[in-house]
């Protein structure tokens, strides 16, 4: 600021440099195990540089699989954790927009009800009710499904108030012009509420993207088929406690792939997923 | 509330329809259930049930486990609070610096937030696994006799990294932003009267961040409470002798595994309070404060 360092501004860079190692630190580690035979590994004789089984190993994780109790390859899960979190992520991006559409844009009986009882279950997350609600799932058939493995986790508060927050700031004249236009509810929702959400949605869709993806206990609960594994589950069935047979090599590629779609989702929008996070949070 | 509204008898029903569905099928009626069977007691294969009032919870609270569980879910949020809290704010208060490159230093940090719980705790178990992982094997070296699978102490540090690493990145952004609030006018006043870096850092920058240190230390502790249930099952499975076995742990572990859904839901029942406190905290006093 007002001082003149010496050394400039070496102090900062070194500790964010140091930060930034720390940060990276056990994914490069992961990044060697996924290179290495497995041999190597299980000696305890892991170099800390990458090894010469990179395409080897990967080619085994995604279109093989492992030996162990888990046979699915991991293409499979890749996929069911991408439909997963598609559908999450569009699914309470619809669903809220409209709630929140009507909760702002309509008088209505019971409309301060139907605020409330989306409002309290933000106090609800899936952790404190996991067994009742995995019994209403199997009892509605959604066992190793795709709709059990998304429908509870699409409802939540978080995104129609974050609607109802951006349409309570859209200026009335809108409504009252579109109206003198002729335009009816559907109209002027389709004409001029949704272009103007637009970046809302696309933040939004990077926070809940990522939240989709990364579900565990829930996927673990609903799916009893090893088809139906999303990779975070599948990762975890990998290790196995005796741990001769783990196949470490295999099981960091694993999370090497597990972990590249969200990463880059941060990485390649990070105004949005910024954005998306500080709006979430108010 | 809006001025222009539409008047439509059945439309704002049908478009709040599958949220609200989705909600009372998916959140109520498990709530509620939860809390019903909180007052049940199943015999052991689950032929019949009967009800016995508050049973379920004078058991659970005559338990020295759950104390021992309770004890560790607090000391586990403290120690992961206080660890990525204050690494986040050290780095942020470098990047505030105007910095060449200040950008690709924020890149660098914040994208660990889109880990997965459960794959943070296999890269983690995978550096401290005691006959293999590179850390141990450090550790090893400096005369540790390094092993999380017999150690209780040594399985709570391991996880308490893990959770650490993961939300370091998410209080970064968060201080960051609040540093990025802090008027510079008021910074350089004080330059000027002569306070030194330090001085300004916890005299100034410090008492002003406050807002944002509260409102986190609440979503660290939300976070420690729930969102780390895939690190330990991951890592330990709450294990070893239930060392490292949280709260949210034990509902899942009981019901499951131990089949004891009544006392499974008893402690569903209290987590839910809990959550409803801190969410009514957040609210009431970190909401109408806090500056982005």
């Amino acid at each position: 600021m007002v001082e003149q360092h010496r050394f400039g501004n070496v102090l900062p860079h070194l500790i964010l440099w140091i930060g930034i190692l720390i940060v990276a630190f056990p994914v490069y580690v992961a990044f060697v195990g996924s290179t290495h035979e497995p041999t190597i590994i299980s000696n305890g004789q892991m170099p800390p540089w990458p090894g010469a089984h990179m395409i080897e190993n990967y080619y085994r994780t995604i279109f093989v699989g492992t030996s162990g109790t888990t046979r699915e390859p991991v293409g499979t899960m890749l996929i069911n954790s991408f439909i997963m979190a598609m559908v999450i992520a569009c699914g309470k991006i619809a669903i809220s927009i409209l709630s929140a559409y009507a909760i702002v844009y309509f008088r209505f009986p019971l409309q301060m009800t139907a605020f409330w009882v989306i409002f309290i279950t933000l106090m609800l997350p899936v952790e404190v009710r996991i067994y009742p609600t995995y019994k209403i799932a199997a009892d509605l058939n959604l066992l190793d499904t795709y709709a059990g493995l998304t429908l509870p986790l699409v409802a939540s508060a978080t995104a129609t108030l974050l609607f109802r927050q951006f349409f309570m700031t859209v200026p009335d004249e809108l409504v009252e012009a579109s109206r003198i236009d002729g335009a009816g509810p559907f109209r002027f929702f389709k004409d001029t509420l949704l272009p103007l959400s637009r970046t809302n949605m696309a933040a939004l869709f990077v926070i809940l993207f990522i939240y989709g993806w990364n579900q565990y206990l829930w996927p673990l609960l609903i799916t009893t088929r090893d088809e139906m594994q999303t990779i975070v589950i599948g990762i975890k069935k990998m290790i196995v406690t005796a741990d001769a047979i783990t196949e470490w090599q295999l099981v960091m590629a694993t999370a090497m792939l597990a972990m590249l779609p969200p990463v880059a989702v941060v990485v390649l929008m990070q105004k949005l997923f910024v954005r998306g996070l500080v709006e979430t949070e108010k | 509330m809006k001025r222009s509204v539409f008047t439509h008898r059945l439309l704002p029903y049908a478009l709040l329809g599958p949220q609200i569905a989705i909600t009372i099928i998916f959140f109520y009626w498990p709530a509620i259930q939860a809390v019903w069977q909180s007052f049940l007691l199943q015999d052991a294969f689950g032929l019949s049930t009967m009800f016995v009032g508050l049973e379920n919870y004078a058991t659970l609270i005559g338990q020295p486990e759950y104390y021992h569980t309770l004890v560790n879910t607090l000391i586990f949020s403290a120690l992961v609070a206080i660890i990525s809290l204050s690494l986040a704010l050290l780095l942020a208060v470098q990047a505030d610096k105007p910095l060449r490159a200040g950008g690709v230093y924020r890149t660098l940090l914040i994208w660990p937030y889109a880990v997965a719980p459960a794959v943070a705790g296999v890269l983690w178990a995978f550096m401290f696994q005691p006959s293999l992982g590179l850390l141990a094997r450090g550790l090893r070296e400096m005369g540790i006799d390094w092993n999380p699978l017999l150690d209780g102490n040594h399985a709570m540090t391991m996880v308490v990294a893990a959770a650490a690493w993961k939300q370091i990145s998410y209080n970064f952004l968060f201080f960051l932003a609040g540093l990025a609030a802090i008027p510079r006018s008021v910074l350089e006043a004080a330059a000027i009267d002569g306070a030194s870096p330090t001085r300004r850092f916890w005299t100034i920058v410090f008492p002003l961040l406050s807002p944002t240190t509260f409102f986190l230390i609440v979503v660290n502790i939300v976070y420690a409470f729930f969102d780390t249930f895939g690190i330990i099952d991951a890592m330990t499975a709450g294990g070893p002798a239930k060392a490292t076995e949280t709260l949210v742990y034990k509902v899942y572990f009981d019901g499951r595994l131990g089949g004891d859904l009544g006392g499974s839901a008893a402690q569903s029942v209290i987590l839910m309070v809990m959550v409803i406190g801190l969410t009514a905290i957040q609210f009431r006093y970190v909401e109408r404060k806090v500056t982005y």
